[in-house]
């Protein structure tokens, strides 16, 4: 089961993920992400505190915009990932090129210095 | 000890092989970290088969064993959709995923990073793909 929430805040959107992303639901993250990037989002920040698992097809994801992010100045920020879910992204090596951050705040500074 | 699953080949399905897993491995003593990766690396071999042998056909199913020994844990899946030689298969570097904006190709890469070992069998009406995790002696 995977919900996700969006919210407007400041200059930002904060999409929360909650629950497990896998390969039946990845397409909704995807949806989510690609709705933000039509809009012009200029600063992301996804809420990975109740991200409970995610499989490849949700790394993919994240992974297939960040040229996007990248050409259009987008930036996009992960924050609270649990120790299981950092060992995945670390596994690959996505830690280096995705922000990662631990807090919320730590997480909103790195979006509003960028 | 030796258990078993029968997964229909449906995505819905993943969150059912999920639960199994973790029961099997809840205890084995592994740190959460490790068990979380073991359950990662037979899901994505599932779900690369669930979608792209058996074009998520529900009718289908692929057979499931997990061994677990004294100084190794084998997952042990089956199927007798379209053979994936999970060994032969190259994949793709990371760079190339982001530049090309593939949504796949890490799964498999994820299965060998986490895995001591992997094994492909195909025989005419089914192929066997092991997945060998060694335990650290004590």
């Amino acid at each position: 089961m995977l919900s996700i929430n969006k919210a407007s805040e400041r200059d930002h959107l904060v999409i929360a993920l909650n629950g497990e992303v896998d390969a039946s639901n990845s397409v909704e993250l995807d949806e989510v992400i690609q709705q933000a990037i039509s809009e012009n989002v200029a600063k992301i920040l996804v809420d990975g505190r109740e991200l409970e698992y995610i499989s490849s097809a949700g790394l993919g994801v994240f992974m297939s915009y960040l040229e996007d992010f990248h050409e259009k100045e987008v930036a996009f920020v992960i924050f609270g990932l649990n120790e299981k879910i950092l060992n995945v992204f670390h596994i690959l090596g996505l830690d280096q090129l995705i922000s990662i951050k631990n807090t919320r705040e730590e997480a909103e500074k790195a979006l509003y210095e960028a | 000890m030796k258990h078993e699953l029968k997964l229909y080949c449906e995505k819905s399905r993943l969150a059912e092989l999920r639960g199994f897993l973790s029961g099997v491995l809840s205890a084995s003593g592994l740190s959460e970290i490790i068990q979380n990766q073991l359950i990662l690396a037979v899901e994505e071999v599932c779900a690369n088969l669930i979608i792209h042998s058996h074009d998520c056909n529900p009718l289908n199913h692929i057979l499931l064993e997990v061994h677990i020994n004294q100084d190794t844990i084998i997952f042990e899946i089956k199927d007798s959709g379209k053979a994936f030689n999970i060994i032969e298969y190259k994949s793709p570097e990371i760079n190339a995923v982001i530049k090309e904006k593939r949504k796949g190709g890490l799964g498999l890469l994820l299965v060998r990073k986490i895995m001591d070992k992997i094994e492909f069998e195909t025989e005419p009406t089914f192929n066997t793909c092991r997945l060998i995790k060694k335990l650290k002696s004590k």
